[in-house]
C-alpha cells in the first residue's frame, strides 16, 4: 500500500497519458472509421472494394502485429516515427475498421421501408439521410461504438509494451522495482483501467436497454 | 446495391455515372499503389555510403529459396513454422480452457445462492474490464509457471469471462416455459439447466462464441510482449540472424502465413455459425 501512495504521482501521470492515447486515437479512429463506412456504403464499386479489403485485413491482424509493423518495420522502410506517434497510428489504424463496422451495421439496421416511405413522401436524398435514416442509425450505433471504445481503452496497454509511457508501463516499471509489492501495484493499475471501462460499460448497457424499449 | 436504405435502385444514367466514378477511383487507388511499390523498389541509402538494394531485388528475398552461407532455405521456413505453431498451440489450449471455464462461470453466475452469485459477478466484471496484457504481467510475476501457461491461463480467464456472460445472456433470453416445463416433468433445477437450457443457449450464442474465439486467437500475439517465443519473436530472431535487409521480407512472409490461417479460421467459423443457425 505504501508503494502506491509514494508513487501516486507516477500512477497519475500514467493514467493521464493513457487518457491522452485513448482520446487522440479514439478521435482518429472515429474519423477514419466514418470515412471507411461511407466508402463501404457508397454506390461506387472500387471504393467499396478498397474499404472492404482494408477492413477485412486489419480486423484479422492482431494489434500486436500492427504495433510491430509501425515500430519495427516502418523504420526499415525509411519511415521513422516517434514511439508515441507510432502508437497512435497503430491504435487508430486498428480501431477504425471496428468503428466502420459498427456504423455500417447501424445504417443497414434501418429497415428499407423507412427510406422508401420517406422517398415516396418526396424527401430529397439529404433529407432522407438527415431526417429519417441517420437519427435511427445513430441510436443503434452508440452502444456498439461505446464497446469499441472500451476495447480501445484496454488496447492502449499494448503501447506500453512498445516503449510508450502509460499505465501499463508504469505498472511494469514499479513491479520490477518493488518485487515485494507486485500484487498491490498491479491491482492499483487495474483499478485505473476499470475507472474508465466500467462506467463506459454501464453507460452502454443503459443506452441499450433504453433503445430496446423504444423499438 | 439493389436494396440499400440510402439509395434508390439506380437508373441507366446513374449507373453510368457511378461506373465512371468507380473506374476513376480504381485508377486513383491503382496509381497510389504503383507509386508506393515504385518507392519501395528504389534502392535506398540507409547510411552515408551504404546503399541497400530495392525491396524487390532478389538479394532481399533469396533466403527463402536458395542456400544462404551454408544454411538451406528450409531453415527460414522452419523458423516461421515453429513461430506459427507456438502461437496457435497456445490459442488452442486457451480456447479449450476458456470454454470449460465459461460453462462453470455461467452456472455460478445463475445460482440462487447470492453468496456465490454476487462474488462471481464482481469477479467477472473485474476480469472483463482490465487489459489482458496486465493480467499476463500479473500472472507472470506472481506465479512461477512457464510463459506458455501464463499466456494460456490469462487468455482463458479473460475469454472465459466474456463467453460465460454470452452464454448467460443466451440462457436468460430463453422463454420461461422451457424451465417451467422441465421442472414440471420432475427434473431438478440443475438438470433443467444442463440438459434443457444450456444446449439451446449454446446453439443460440454460437456466432458470438466463435467470434470471441477468433478474438482469442488474435490476442495470443500479446504473448510477444511478455517474452513468449511466438511468431513475432521468431521474426526478430530470423532477421537478426540473416541480417537487417531481410527484416521486411521475413515479416511479410510471416504476416501472410498468419493471415492465411487466421482468415480461413474466421471463414470456417462464419460457415459454422450459419450452419448451426
Amino acid at each position: 500500500m505504501k508503494v502506491i501512495l509514494e508513487n501516486f504521482g507516477l500512477f497519475w501521470l500514467g493514467f493521464i497519458s493513457t487518457l491522452k492515447l485513448l482520446g487522440v486515437s479514439g478521435i482518429g479512429a472515429l474519423l477514419l472509421g466514418t470515412l471507411m463506412a461511407s466508402l463501404r456504403v457508397s454506390p461506387f464499386g472500387s471504393f467499396r472494394a478498397l474499404s472492404a479489403i482494408y477492413t477485412e485485413l486489419l480486423r484479422n491482424t492482431p494489434l500486436t502485429l500492427v504495433f510491430f509493423f509501425c515500430v519495427f518495420v516502418l523504420p526499415k522502410l525509411g519511415i521513422v516515427l516517434d514511439f508515441q506517434i507510432s502508437a497512435i497510428v497503430a491504435l487508430t489504424a486498428y480501431t477504425a475498421p471496428f468503428v466502420a463496422e459498427a456504423l455500417r451495421s447501424g445504417i443497414n439496421g434501418v429497415p428499407i421501408g423507412q427510406a422508401e416511405a420517406a422517398r415516396s413522401l418526396g424527401l430529397r436524398f439529404d433529407q432522407v439521410l438527415t431526417l429519417v435514416v441517420l437519427p435511427q442509425a445513430v441510436r443503434m450505433v452508440i452502444p456498439p461504438l461505446i464497446n469499441v471504445f472500451i476495447a480501445l481503452t484496454k488496447n492502449t496497454s499494448v503501447a506500453g509494451g512498445f516503449f510508450v509511457f502509460e499505465l501499463f508501463s508504469v505498472g511494469k516499471r514499479l513491479a520490477n522495482l518493488h518485487g515485494s509489492a507486485v500484487v498491490p501495484i498491479l491491482v492499483g493499475i487495474a483499478c485505473f483501467y476499470l475507472l474508465i471501462t466500467v462506467p463506459l460499460g454501464q453507460l452502454s448497457q443503459r443506452l441499450e436497454a433504453r433503445i430496446a424499449l423504444v423499438r | 446495391m439493389s436494396s440499400s436504405v440510402l439509395y434508390d435502385a439506380p437508373g441507366p444514367k446513374t449507373r453510368r455515372v457511378s461506373n465512371i466514378v468507380s473506374i476513376v477511383g480504381l485508377l486513383a487507388i491503382g496509381s497510389a499503389l504503383a507509386w508506393l511499390l515504385a518507392t519501395l523498389a528504389a534502392p535506398r541509402e540507409i547510411r552515408p555510403g551504404l546503399v541497400q538494394p530495392g525491396l524487390f531485388d532478389s538479394s532481399r528475398w533469396n533466403i527463402f529459396y536458395e542456400p544462404f552461407q551454408g544454411y538451406s532455405p528450409f531453415q527460414v521456413w522452419y523458423g516461421i513454422f515453429t513461430g506459427l505453431a507456438a502461437t496457435f498451440s497456445a490459442a488452442v489450449v486457451a480456447a479449450l480452457l476458456a470454454m470449460s471455464l465459461a460453462l462453470v462461470v455461467c452456472l455460478l453466475r445463475l445460482t440462487k445462492n447470492a453468496g456465490v452469485r454476487v462474488p462471481t459477478a464482481v469477479m467477472l466484471e473485474f476480469l472483463r474490464g482490465m487489459p489482458i496484457l496486465l493480467m499476463m504481467l500479473f500472472i507472470l510475476l506472481v506465479s512461477g509457471i512457464s510463459v506458455f501457461w501464463v499466456v494460456v491461463v490469462s487468455l482463458a480467464l479473460y475469454n472465459g469471462a466474456v463467453i460465460g456472460e454470452a452464454i448467460r445472456s443466451g440462457i436468460q433470453s430463453l422463454p420461461r416455459g422451457q424451465r417451467e416445463a422441465g421442472l414440471a416433468l420432475g427434473l431438478s433445477s440443475i438438470q433443467v439447466r444442463l440438459i434443457i437450457e444450456l444446449p439451446q443457449a449454446l446453439r443460440q450464442m454460437m456466432p458470438t462464441i466463435i467470434a470471441q474465439l477468433v478474438v482469442l486467437l488474435k490476442d495470443t500475439s500479446l504473448a510477444y510482449i511478455i517474452g513468449y517465443e511466438d511468431l513475432l519473436k521468431k521474426i526478430t530472431h530470423l532477421s537478426n540472424f540473416y541480417g537487417d535487409r531481410y527484416f521486411f521480407s521475413v515479416f511479410f512472409v510471416a504476416l501472410v502465413a498468419y493471415l492465411l490461417v487466421n482468415l480461413s479460421i474466421s471463414r470456417f467459423a462464419w460457415h459454422l455459425s450459419k450452419h448451426v443457425h
